[in-house]
């Protein structure tokens, strides 16, 4: 790993230095460096290393052990770059490094996992946390049970219960912790009603805090068929039992009432013979089935094909609208004759200006089919379904985009058309071309070379153009035929949003399935976007 | 179109104002053939030929500017009405008032303020930790050879190719994760959100300052390292002061990124206290209807007119780094 930084860009190919300067340049490197950029670099480090200290103690407490040995990976690393001489680059790029790994590579790496699991409502977590919501969940009352006397208690926040059983034994527990014996520190009439660490909750607390309270359900021990001590007033308790029987051995859950017995089936939830699945279930991989069911499943295929379509149109139509409208008025203003150009450029850019989701809810108000200022004034009236109708609604987001865009456009091909030298023209009249042969087969040309990857640029933005298509239209009018939430204005990145983060099911795992559609469609797009501009090429 | 480009010498555009107009044109950075070939004689003035040659240019020019501005007029003119509803606000200007920048400047139930101030504390920190460590890289990149160095400008120039935003739900997942063992920086958390948005700051952005530094004749900093000076100075106190003017335009591009990002923002900030203009007012007017659309009128107008005034003042500089990749 070469360090020197006086290497000019223009004479790379000089011959390198050698051994022996590399280690002056070092040494003279370090002798420059004051006392008090290296006490500001101790403190930095000191900084980072405490932090990472804390976070290796949280992480051994909660025993991730694979995070654990990033964090103390990552570290050591960190350390290593900065003590070390020879690490001259790595110093300047670890810190952004750091989070363009962690937010940008791995994220992206680990939609794809999530895009092979059923992640989402229903499937959260871990298998033994399903298990033991399932059995709280169907808690019921032990008939003819004894009475338990009990004390509603808080630490920092967290309630549990202080139970006396009908013998005079106090224990304690909270939801997550199993009742254990406790001494109490303070006994009335048989019944404790303080420890140590705990504070006893007072009537009026209890009063305050009743629907927390009645909530509240205390394993009675380790094994989850036990049951739960419940309050439903805050000082006498009840033993309740699970209507659902857990057998680990053989993986599998009996509802008591029916009888009916569900089974591990490796679907992720328990499920009976019948099919019916007992929610929550658990989290597993499942393979190609996202994929799988977003194609061959009719009722989510059809979305899939309209919306990826969409998506398609919506992007090649902005971009060819806003650049059409740019390049003429650039046209039109490129006149050195006309008065008043710079205001004009500046009404123009207003819009580009505006923070583009302001604009969009504006829009969306305006274009409102009973009440917006565009029916009601501009049409006198009518009640054109500019937002409501599946046809309508896409020529709206058509023209707010156009609205938003153009700008851009219009300072792009302005700043090309001003780059082409004027004798263009000359020489084109001194040969007899017409005025628009000029343009059509000199200057639009020449134009395009400069503005071309701006314009796939702007294909690959408006691809995931999230913020007009959410804020005008939110991807309505609805399609009511599918069972996720996708409207007739979706576009692939909309989608994904919804299906994962709106709607009563949250589908985690189709919704990262679809990201890696968009993925695997912005790769070939900026593959060919290489291809033509070599811009790869020029790095050296 | 047989009308583009002004054509020395030729009389077709000279009219009375044609000395004022000589004078606009030097200063906009004209055509100097205009100025040398302006003969100021007064000719009679002819409408058609007017016409033919600006006049219809004009005729372009206000359709445009009533297309481009009628929007701002509406919501203007709405944050004026005292009168709340969406129907209320379509008669221009009807009546002036300020009581919808008090209701939305005081109403306990929508916390403008705060999110106002949410929006400018998360994209402000967010643009200057992104140029910092934009420039740090830049500054490698720019300064220094080293195994990996064509890898890792290939490598930031493929992975800007991907927002973040597709990956939003393995996003909120590792947020999740996070907050479970350190709540201080995961979901609900401004830092947790900022943390996030520098992910995407070794983007676009390096490349653009890569570009700039590399104008920068690399004899400044051997001078430099003559006279004593270590890397770690150099770059501080030399290289940084140089490259301002991209610092700005990047810190600025970034700024106005943070601000409109709605994905990211909307998953991560959940109670409405901790969220930003963004989210807060998406929620707002989720109903138009049932909105009271003048209070988010003005809303708009107190949220907008920052940064517009901000893009205008720095016009010149941020279409230069538009043309250098950035789009919106």
């Amino acid at each position: 790993m070469s360090t020197t930084i006086d290497e000019d860009v223009a004479t790379q190919s000089a011959t390198p230095p050698t051994k022996r300067q590399k280690r002056a340049a070092r040494i003279a490197d370090a002798a420059s460096g004051g006392i008090r950029s290296i006490l500001i670099k101790l403190l930095l480090l000191g900084i980072v290393d405490a932090i990472a200290v804390y976070a290796i103690l949280v992480l051994a407490l909660s025993q991730e052990w694979l995070v654990l040995a990033v964090v103390v990976g990552v570290t050591a690393l960190v350390n290593w770059i900065y003590f070390s001489r020879k690490t001259l680059p790595a110093k300047y790029l670890t810190p952004g490094v750091i989070f363009l790994v962690l937010f940008q590579v791995f994220v992206l790496v680990y939609t794809g996992y999530i895009a092979f699991t059923n992640y989402g409502t229903g499937h959260n977590g871990s298998k033994e946390q399903a298990v033991s919501s399932l059995m709280a969940a169907s808690l019921e009352r032990v008939p003819e049970s004894p009475t338990y006397q009990v004390t509603v208690v808080d630490q920092l926040g967290t309630l549990g219960l202080l139970v006396t059983d009908p013998d005079g034994d106090a224990s304690l527990g909270t939801t997550e912790q199993p009742l254990q014996s406790v001494d109490p520190t303070e006994v009335e009439n048989g019944k404790a009603v303080a420890v140590d660490g705990w504070t006893t909750l007072q009537f009026a607390d209890v009063i305050a805090r009743t629907n927390e309270i009645t909530e509240l359900a205390v394993p009675f021990s380790d094994d989850p068929n036990d049951g739960a001590i419940r309050t439903p007033d805050g000082s006498n308790g009840y033993l309740y039992t699970s209507n659902l029987e857990y057998d680990e051995a053989a993986g599998t859950m009996t509802d008591l009432s029916t009888g009916t017995v569900y089974s591990d089936i490796g679907t992720g939830a328990f499920t009976s013979e019948d099919g019916t699945e007992l929610l929550p279930g658990w989290q597993i991989t499942v393979g190609f089935d996202n994929f799988v069911r977003a194609v061959t499943d009719t009722r989510l295929a059809g979305p899939l094909v309209y919306v990826t379509l969409w998506t398609f149109a919506f992007a090649l139509i902005s971009v060819a609208t806003t650049f059409f409208l740019g390049l003429f008025l650039a046209m039109v203003f490129n006149d050195m004759r006309m008065k008043g150009r710079r205001y004009y450029r500046v009404a123009m850019i207003i819009p580009y200006a505006i923070p583009s989701f302001l604009s969009a809810l504006v829009w969306a108000g305006m274009m409102n089919e009973s009440f917006g200022f565009i029916n009601q004034v501009i049409f006198g009236g009518a009640s054109i379904p500019w937002l409501t109708d599946p046809w309508m609604a896409k020529l709206s987001v058509l023209i707010v985009n156009l609205w938003l865009g153009f700008p851009y456009m219009f300072l792009i091909c302005t700043g090309a058309l001003q780059s082409i030298p004027d004798d263009v023209n000359e020489a084109s009249s001194i040969d007899g071309a017409s005025a628009w042969q000029t343009f059509r087969h000199i200057k639009l040309p020449l134009l395009l070379v400069s503005v071309a990857p701006l314009l796939i640029a702007s294909f690959a933005f408006n691809f995931n153009n999230f913020n007009v298509i959410y804020m005008l239209t939110n991807g309505g009018p609805r399609d009511t035929g599918a069972p996720i939430p996708v409207g007739f204005t979706d576009i692939l990145i909309s989608m994904v949003y919804k299906v994962a983060f709106t709607g009563q099911n949250r589908d985690y795992g189709l919704a990262a399935a679809y990201s890696i559609i968009i993925f695997i469609v912005v790769a070939v797009i900026s593959i060919i976007a290489f291809r033509r501009t070599k811009s790869l090429e020029e790095i050296n | 179109m047989s009308n583009q480009q002004p054509i020395p010498g030729s009389d077709a555009g000279l009219l009375e104002g044609e000395l004022r107009e000589q004078r606009d044109a030097v200063r906009v950075g004209g055509d100097p053939a205009l100025e040398r070939s302006a003969v100021p004689v007064k000719r009679p003035f002819r409408f058609g030929k007017w016409f033919k040659a600006t006049g219809w240019r004009h005729l372009v020019g206000i359709v445009v500017v009533a297309f481009a501005l009628f929007p701002v007029v509406f919501v203007i003119s709405s944050s004026l009405n005292p009168n709340g509803t969406l129907t209320g606000s379509n008669a221009l200007f009807s009546q002036i008032g300020f009581d919808a920048y008090a209701r939305i400047l005081t109403n306990p139930q929508v916390p403008f303020t705060t999110w106002f101030a949410n929006t400018l504390i998360i994209a402000g920190v967010t643009a200057l930790l992104t140029v910092f460590l934009g420039a740090l890289a830049a500054y490698a990149f720019s300064r220094m050879r080293f195994t990996g160095r064509r890898f890792g400008l290939i490598t930031i120039v493929v992975v800007q190719m991907f927002p973040q935003m597709l990956a939003v739900v393995a996003i909120f997942l590792v947020m999740t994760a996070i907050s479970d063992w350190f709540p201080a920086i995961g979901l609900n958390t401004h830092i947790g959100l900022i943390m996030v948005y520098l992910g995407g700051a070794l983007g676009v952005n390096t490349y653009l300052m890569y570009g700039y530094f590399n104008t920068i004749p690399a004899s400044i900093d051997e001078a430099a390292k003559i006279d004593g000076a270590g890397h770690a100075r150099i770059f501080f106190t030399i290289i940084l002061r140089l490259v301002a003017p991209i610092l700005a335009v990047v810190a600025l591009l970034s700024f106005i990124f943070s601000v409109n990002e709605y994905v990211v923002a909307s998953v991560i900030l959940i109670d409405t206290e901790n969220q930003t203009l963004a989210v807060g007012l998406t929620k707002l007017v989720s109903n138009p209807r049932y909105a009271d659309w003048a209070a988010f009128s003005a809303g708009a107008v107190i949220a907008a007119l920052p940064v517009v005034l901000l893009f205008l003042y720095l016009q010149k500089y941020i279409v230069g780094g538009l043309s250098a990749g950035a789009v919106k």
